[in-house]
């Protein structure tokens, strides 16, 4: 049964789930969620962008994902508008953008669902070699700056008085949030790219009793999920990438279940 | 306190510097302020504050509500945004800080020993010690998201300790913590004050008790109104135009008695009975 295609998709959506895991924990600590958001729909744009320009379009992707973490990053330092609604706004801008930008793209109609829901079925060895590299720096560069960006999660005032340099760990970060996003565009798509991020850690956190178990176990869970994700939907015959996030969404709901039947029993 | 009701001009248009010298800040000095100044949204919130803290010196700064105070410890500590003039700090200068709002979210798993320990390397026989001079060795543990206010205060209190600071800051450190057990803490902070010789900057309005183990006094409402020893700021006329004239007096007569005390952790202590007598 295992042909294959299907072995390229379960190492594709392990790795992916690897490493967005723990991104996602941070992501959930700092309520960065709206953030990941917009990033990731603004890519479709730049899938657009290396359409037109016939370049590679994860390096299309990942320059586009950037360019926007940079531009958040800027208006971020404006106090006009709060930042949860300019971001509710600029996902839907960046979304609306991104088909629109596709659709005026001359030649073959290109595949709006597979950009927006991911294809996982459809990787490819080099796929696989952009998700493990890639992959493998993120990690990297995520260990490096773990320390500090929990103690800024605990309480971003007290770490930066006590001389983390908040401002500096903070962009490092939603410049590898956006590296991260770009590297899973697809397999997971852009409309599921945070679920990847999120529904893990959400899962994990009521059985995690410190940072890094929660990191490990959330970690955990989506590679099962993919696991299972994709069991189900060759079963079922159904879209793998939506499968494997209702799997995700079913270990966080029994998660939170247990957590709170443990709660009203002691 | 007497200090709601005050508006923000109360002291506005006379300015005492006097006590504080303006020398230049010499190697000792661990931080200081010159001319400082805070604007936020079009609003001057602080201006002109010369401020020095000193090693193994308690600097208390009282005032009004809306006088700030957080905002200028904030400022001191680098955590706003548009601040004018200039800060010194001593090079390497270890700041503990136990801000005035602190909140973990329920989303991060972390109990108190991880977070007594984070971003540094401290064993557990001092965690432990620091837990029980704080008055907090039950909740060592605990997660920190599910601490009341008053057990947070004091294992925040812990961590600033656990840092080996030159420098503590304390925002109403005793914000949860019951009045008793507030004297303790204070008792604590000064007792390790002599021991390990840390310049104290603490921000409070309780006056009684905090006026009562403070080497310097400070005053602010948006700028320096007065300061100096405790008792001369308590008889200065500004003082008592800010927090009115109970204060001043109720500060010289903080010695009414208790028939029992309470242990830094709230548990009651019985005092000897002789004590009692002489309850008013």
């Amino acid at each position: 049964m295992l042909e294959p295609f299907l072995l390229r998709a379960l190492a594709a959506g392990v790795g992916v789930a690897v490493v967005a895991a723990p991104l996602g924990c941070i992501v959930v600590w700092r309520r960065l969620a709206y953030f990941g958001e917009t990033i990731a729909q603004a890519s479709l744009l730049g899938i657009a962008a290396g359409l037109a320009l016939q370049t590679d379009l994860t390096v299309a992707v990942l320059v586009t994902a950037c360019a926007v973490a940079s531009l958040l990053i800027a208006l971020g330092r404006q106090r006009l508008i709060p930042m949860d609604s300019l971001l509710g706004l600029l996902h839907h801008v960046a979304l609306a953008g991104g088909i629109v930008a596709t659709a005026l793209l001359k030649g073959p109609a290109v595949d709006l669902v597979g950009y927006l829901f991911g294809d996982i079925l459809s990787v490819t060895t080099g796929d696989l070699w952009w998700v493990y590299g890639g992959g493998a720096v993120v990690l990297a560069v995520l260990a490096n700056l773990w320390r500090p960006l929990v103690r800024l999660s605990v309480h971003t005032d007290l770490a930066q008085a006590e001389g983390v340099p908040a401002e500096r760990i903070r962009m490092a970060f939603i410049f590898l949030l956006a590296v991260a996003i770009a590297l899973s565009m697809k397999i997971v798509g852009a409309l599921l790219a945070i679920a990847f991020l999120i529904i893990p850690a959400i899962a994990a956190r009521p059985l995690s009793t410190t940072p890094e178990q929660m990191a490990l176990i959330s970690s955990v869970i989506a590679a099962g999920s993919v696991g299972a994700g994709l069991w189900l939907s060759v079963l079922g015959d159904v879209p793998s990438g939506p499968a494997i996030v209702l799997v995700m969404a079913a270990m966080a709901g029994g998660s939170m279940i247990k957590s709170a039947y443990d709660q009203s029993k002691s | 306190m007497n200090a709601k009701g005050h508006d923000h001009a109360a002291c506005g248009h006379v300015h005492h510097h006097e006590t504080v010298p303006a020398v230049r800040p010499d190697a000792t000095t661990l931080l200081s302020a010159r001319n400082l100044g805070v604007v936020k949204s079009g609003r001057t919130l602080l201006s002109g504050i010369d401020l020095t803290l000193n090693p193994a010196e308690i600097v208390t700064l009282i005032g009004p509500n809306g006088a700030g105070k957080t905002t200028l410890v904030r400022a001191l500590l680098g955590l706003e945004a548009s601040v004018t003039g200039t800060i010194e700090r001593r090079r390497g200068l270890v700041v503990g800080y136990v801000p005035q709002r602190f909140h973990v979210d329920q989303t991060m798993p972390l109990d108190v020993t991880r977070f007594l320990t984070l971003g540094q390397t401290i064993s557990p026989a001092e965690v432990e010690a620091t837990l029980q001079d704080v008055g907090a060795a039950r909740v060592r543990h605990s997660q920190v998201a599910n601490l009341s206010g008053g057990e947070l205060q004091r294992v925040i209190l812990a961590r600033a300790l656990l840092r080996k600071p030159d420098l503590l800051v304390l925002d109403e450190p005793a914000r949860g913590v019951d009045h008793l057990g507030e004297a303790d803490l204070y008792a604590l902070i000064s007792r390790l004050r002599d021991e390990r010789g840390f310049g104290v900057l603490l921000v409070s309005h309780d006056l009684h008790i905090v006026m009562a183990s403070a080497d310097r006094v400070i005053c602010i409402n948006g700028h320096v109104c007065c300061s100096g020893r405790p008792d001369a700021v308590a008889g200065h006329p500004e003082y008592a135009r800010l927090f009115g004239t109970d204060a001043a007096r109720a500060f010289a007569v903080y010695t009414h008695h208790h028939d029992h005390d309470h242990d830094i952790a709230g548990a009651p202590v019985v005092k000897p009975v002789l004590l009692t007598t002489d309850r008013v």
